[in-house]
């Protein structure tokens, strides 16, 4: 076949295409833009460089997570969860494995709750990094991105030391975590923290003050906290209006409330409040982290639950005695029996609230399963903040949502 | 948590909260379909100021075979609601909350095309993360797991 032969249909119908004015054009933004990180269409219809209306698109990384979830145990969901939000996978595990635990009725040790809070805070600074790193790039602070980056890419190497990978970790269990600590983890672990420290205080130097800077930043993507509440934003875009929500002080779950720590607000929920809600974020989660090695430290007890519902048993035993070998078998094969209800649990990812609807019919295999995704519900109200705005306004607004592809198409 | 706050929530919602229990940490309040949006309303003006999730159980089989499940969240309780309804499969129709909450836009266009329930006053319900023209909702039971529909065709040779 001749490629050049072949009609392909569209796969979007915008809401408009007719333009409501003469002097204006409709353009389509991609999905694959250059100068957007996350595949995103958007069609706007622009008065020369002023965004009039805006039509968002999105599902082009869709592939039917919830649909495959239908017919896998529920360990084997692990890997899935894992690439929700690619930037901080092991918030995702940990909110997927709460969410078991609590149908289950397992309370997890005391260690393991303090290392998932350590590992999530952590992967919220990874997180973080991330998508300020990338907002700078797109303004052309290329130094700024270096600068997070080689920290974030520690982070990464020092978490990949725990978990064995360098992004998707498969490191939450039912019940517990894969491994505890690998020797010499927290030292290196201080080492980054004081790394942390000097070169994000680089960046506030580099860019707070800066007025090219502010000028992109300051005033633009406004959106109210009426609009973010009305529109379900949660995490740093509903707090960068200025509202001290956040699932961790509201709600608290897993060592949060055992944690001294503050909720940072914006003022009016611009680019620019986002960008420093998240810089005071991460130094937030860099004072959780510190308390957490002391609090890690002081408790020694086991990782795992003594649950042989959820927990697989040591490999010495599979190999030696029948009842564990059994129990390996059953595990693996049938899935942790998962008693008949429904649940949904959530816990303060990194861009918002991300929450797990399960329903068990009392099998190996969920019934349901559904991801409340932040950056989904986010996109939806993305309109309110580009609209009215200039077109090359779109490429730091739509950077400061923060889109995570693997968790808003699913 | 939360179970005085329960109690406060049902008292104020009176007969629209007949059946309700707290399951998991969370008020679950069973309605029939037309009496979603009387409740969601009355919901909102109790405080639930959020509007987190909808999605939808297919219980193939059963007579009412899909359950509608909304998710709220109240930003000065602190606490979470379940609304769930059961809707035929020849009528599988609810009301639309975009009139109360924006967030419905999105939500409602994914529940729709996943599960094929519609959303009577959201006149929006175009394919979201899907395409134009798919056939079918996927996340219903009956809905093959195997069954492809690719936009773009395979090239000869693969398959």
């Amino acid at each position: 076949m001749d490629m050049r032969d072949l009609r392909l249909p569209n796969p979007i119908k915008p809401a408009f295409d007719k333009p409501t004015s003469d002097e204006h054009v409709i353009v389509n933004i991609g999905p694959s833009h250059p100068a957007t990180h996350g595949t995103i269409q958007i069609v706007a219809e622009l008065d020369g460089e002023k965004i009039i209306r805006t039509d968002v698109h999105c599902g082009y990384l869709h592939r039917g997570f919830e649909k495959e979830c239908e017919s896998h145990t529920w360990h084997n969901l692990i890997p899935y969860v894992d690439r929700l939000n690619y930037c901080s996978a092991l918030i995702n595990d940990f909110a997927y494995c709460a969410a078991v635990e609590e149908l289950m009725d397992v309370e997890i040790t005391p260690r393991a709750k303090y290392l998932r809070t350590l590992l999530a805070e952590y992967s919220r600074i990874a997180d973080h990094m991330t998508c300020i790193a990338a907002g700078l790039m797109e303004l052309g602070a290329m130094t700024a991105f270096l600068y997070l980056v080689s920290i974030r890419d520690w982070i990464y190497e020092h978490i990949a030391q725990v978990t064995g990978a360098r992004v998707t970790y498969s490191y939450g269990r039912i019940g517990g975590l894969a491994r505890d600590l690998p020797d010499g983890w927290i030292e290196r672990l201080h080492w980054i923290l004081g790394q942390y420290d000097d070169f994000v205080g680089r960046v506030h130097g580099l860019v707070d003050r800066n007025r090219i800077f502010i000028d992109r930043m300051r005033d633009v993507g406004v959106i109210s906290t009426a609009d973010a509440i009305s529109y379900g934003y949660t995490g740093p875009m509903l707090r960068s209006t200025g509202a001290p929500r956040d699932l961790r002080k509201d709600t608290p779950y897993l060592a949060y409330s055992e944690l001294d720590f503050e909720v940072p607000v914006g003022i009016k929920g611009d680019n620019y409040d986002r960008y420093f809600v998240r810089m005071r974020e991460m130094d937030e989660s860099v004072h959780m982290i510190r308390q957490l090695v002391d609090l890690l430290a002081a408790c020694k007890g086991p990782l795992n639950v003594d649950d042989r519902r959820c927990t697989f048993p040591e490999k010495e035993h599979v190999y030696s005695e029948i009842e564990s070998l059994i129990n390996h078998f059953k595990l693996v094969m049938d899935g942790p029996r998962v008693p008949a209800g429904e649940v949904y649990v959530a816990h303060e990812g990194a861009n918002g609230e991300l929450g797990f609807y399960l329903v068990s019919t009392g099998e190996g295999t969920p019934y349901k399963v559904h991801v409340r995704a932040p950056s989904f519900v986010h996109m939806g109200g993305a309109h309110k903040m580009l609209n009215g705005y200039q077109l090359a306004d779109l490429i730091p607004t739509f950077g400061s949502i923060n889109m995570i592809g693997g968790e808003c198409d699913r | 948590m939360g179970a005085p706050v329960f109690d406060r929530v049902k008292s104020d919602l009176g007969a629209l909260a007949e059946d309700s229990a707290v399951s998991h940490g969370v008020l679950v309040i069973g309605v029939a379909p037309d009496g979603v949006l009387p409740l969601v309303r009355a919901l909102k003006n109790r405080g639930f100021d959020m509007f987190l999730d909808v999605t939808a159980v297919d219980w193939l089989g059963q007579a009412a075979r899909f359950e509608v499940v909304w998710h709220f969240y109240s930003t000065t309780d602190k606490v979470r609601v379940r609304v769930k309804t059961r809707v035929r499969e020849e009528q599988p129709e609810v009301d639309s909350l975009l009139s109360l909450y924006g967030s419905a836009a999105f939500m409602e266009r994914e529940c729709h095309e996943m599960y094929g329930i519609r959303f009577r006053g959201n006149d929006d319900l175009r394919p979201l993360l899907l395409y134009e023209g798919f056939v079918g909702h996927p996340l219903r039971k009956d809905y093959a797991k195997e069954q492809e529909q690719p936009l773009v065709p395979y090239r000869e040779g693969f398959q």
